[in-house]
């Protein structure tokens, strides 16, 4: 194998300890040992609704939401054979975003009614954008790089219906859709992590499954194709998983960037190459990133919170100028 | 043994057909080597054999199965391929690299057997690669990764061997070990196809030459049979002879110059005189 066991242990211990850490941590401070307590249902009975209506369910939703991205991020970095991709390349951002405005311009703004319409929004520019690939694509064999551009075209075309559509809005459905834009797990309700906990399972066990063919297709059609691929059978399948993930996160928490870009790109400078653990390891640090994100958007202003889109994205640049350094 | 059997390939939407009626065969324990200029069609032939390319008449078999009949694992089990183009999209260690050619050969979730590790350690050992197996891919030189490739074929098993261009940035020796190399496991019964531009060295190599131009067959045989000079003066569009190698035996092709050659040593003053 070519990673040592403590790097395991390493991610695993972080989570684990950064979320009792966060979960501890807020306008009642509660210790970390209370925390394991109340978790079991022990102790006072503020400190266990606290921990366990409140804290918990926003620390989950953050990990599952970090867990996807980062998933998601190194099956497409390999697929694609770019170092560049990540999920939302495929459209499932602009789209999404495309979904939730349109739901809250129409002032249809109740939770779970703007997560299906992100849902349904990046399902949509990601089919699209499958279509626009597959009919640009020439002689059938479906090229990566058409389904980038493919989906970079539909990314701008959404930017533009999202332009039109916050242009005349009122005051209150732009904040309501910026506030989305900017990603965040401060509604996180044990619903929302019950249905997340689904696709992540479902779509991050899908994936693993199939991460040796990530490895094959990473060294190009051709040779992924001697090596016994059906390259662009597996390439799609890698693609629908990747976005599934990506959109499911989406409609959770909105729009959380820098994670499914960088932590692949962490995970690899820890010398784990092959996509199995890579996605394992992806799905590790991911969740300890915006879970820590998490924390610092709600502790720095409080009671304000960070976007936590913007503080995954100032967390990740350090490690990806590291990258940047160690390629050059 | 492979065979292709009168195939016929069209690029999407191209007026003429980048190989017409193409049929040979590529036996076992033997080397075949297929050669002509850039775009006679060579690479089609291995995109073709690999189905990135799909057939316009014709068929290929492998041991005398309709290769479009069978998927594409079997396909990896039977025939290993080194393509001409291949650059991983990150970079990982050798060792690692020469084991994804055991793909085929292990289920989704199967964990490499002792025997896929021993095949993986032969192959890096028999393209002269122990000192590199730890060292990363973007680390190495042009000709050290030409070996790596050729190592990954080889961990892939398989009754046939296929390589596309393997010798580009190959020094004298290691261009010779190759050859040598791929002499030997001909030898030990495998079928190998070589393509390759080197026909001074596919001359000496191979059993069976194969010439295409304009995606033609235009000659079969032994290196004596197709290296004749006025076929290769013509296919090639340039003046040459053909001689014996002295040491070897072997047909030996020198392309000569078209003009004469400028003197360095006194560059000429005249002018230019039109005839």
């Amino acid at each position: 194998m070519s990673h040592h066991m403590w790097h395991w242990w390493i991610m695993v211990a972080a989570l684990i300890v950064l979320s009792v850490v966060a979960v501890g941590i807020g306008a009642v401070s509660i210790p970390p040992l209370e925390v394991l307590q109340a978790v079991r249902g022990v102790g006072e009975e503020g400190v266990v609704s606290i921990v366990r209506n409140l804290r918990l369910p926003r620390v989950i939703l953050a990990a599952l939401v970090g867990a996807a991205l980062g998933m998601s991020g190194g099956a497409l970095q390999g697929t694609l054979r770019n170092g560049l991709a990540e999920p939302y390349l495929l459209g499932v951002s602009g789209g999404a975003a495309v979904g939730a405005v349109i739901a809250f311009a129409v002032g249809a703004t109740a939770g779970g009614i703007v997560a299906i319409a992100a849902f349904a929004g990046a399902s949509a520019a990601v089919l699209l954008a499958l279509v626009v690939a597959r009919a640009a694509g020439r002689g059938g064999h479906g090229d990566p790089r058409t389904l980038l551009m493919a989906g970079v075209v539909i990314g701008a075309f959404a930017n533009a219906v999202i332009m039109i559509a916050l242009a005349n809005a009122s005051p209150n459905t732009i904040r309501g859709a910026l506030w989305w834009m900017m990603g965040s797990v401060a509604d996180g309700s044990w619903a929302t992590v019950g249905w997340l906990t689904a696709y992540v399972a479902a779509g991050g066990f899908a994936l693993i499954y199939w991460a040796r063919e990530i490895d094959v297709l990473a060294l190009g059609d051709e040779s992924a194709a001697a090596l016994g691929v059906n390259v662009e059978t597996a390439a799609r399948r890698i693609y629908l998983l990747s976005a599934v993930l990506a959109a499911a996160t989406v409609a959770a928490a909105g729009l959380i960037g820098f994670v499914g870009l960088v932590v692949p790109h962490i995970v690899r400078a820890a010398g784990i190459r092959h996509h199995r653990p890579l996605l394992i390891a992806s799905a590790l640090v991911g969740a300890t990133l915006v879970t820590g994100a998490d924390l610092v958007a709600r502790t720095v202003r409080p009671p304000g919170e960070l976007p936590l889109g913007a503080v995954t994205a100032i967390l990740g640049i350090p490690f990806f100028l590291a990258q940047l350094r160690r390629a050059a | 043994m492979i065979a292709f059997e009168g195939i016929a390939v069209r690029y999407h939407g191209a007026g003429v057909r980048a190989l017409d009626n193409v049929t040979f065969r590529a036996p076992a324990g033997e080397v075949t080597a297929v050669t002509g200029p850039n775009g006679s069609g060579k690479s089609t032939l291995v995109r073709a054999l690999l189905r990135r390319q799909s057939l316009e008449d014709g068929r290929i078999t492998i041991d005398g199965r309709d290769h479009a009949s069978m998927s594409a694992i079997e396909m990896a089990r039977a025939v290993a391929v080194a393509p001409q183009r291949e650059n991983p999209a990150f970079p990982m260690r050798v060792d690692e690299y020469v084991a994804l050619a055991r793909y085929p050969h292990l289920g989704l979730w199967q964990t490499a057997a002792l025997s896929d590790a021993a095949k993986v350690t032969d192959a890096i050992a028999r393209a002269g690669l122990e000192e590199f197996a730890g060292r990363r891919t973007d680390e190495l030189s042009g000709g050290e990764w030409q070996r790596v490739r050729i190592a990954r074929a080889l961990a892939q098993g398989g009754r046939a061997l296929v390589l596309d261009e393997p010798t580009t940035f190959l020094d004298l020796s290691h261009e010779m070990s190759l050859f040598e190399l791929l002499d030997g496991l001909a030898t030990d019964g495998m079928a190998v196809l070589l393509i390759s531009h080197q026909l001074n060295l596919v001359a000496r190599f191979a059993r069976n030459v194969i010439l295409l131009h304009h995606g033609r067959v235009v000659a079969a045989g032994s290196p004596a049979d197709v290296m004749q000079a006025p076929l290769l003066e013509k296919v090639y569009e340039w003046p040459l002879v053909v001689s014996r190698d002295p040491a070897v035996g072997a047909p030996s092709l020198i392309p000569l110059r078209r003009k004469a050659p400028v003197s360095h040593s006194a560059p000429s003053a005249t002018p230019n005189t039109l005839t």
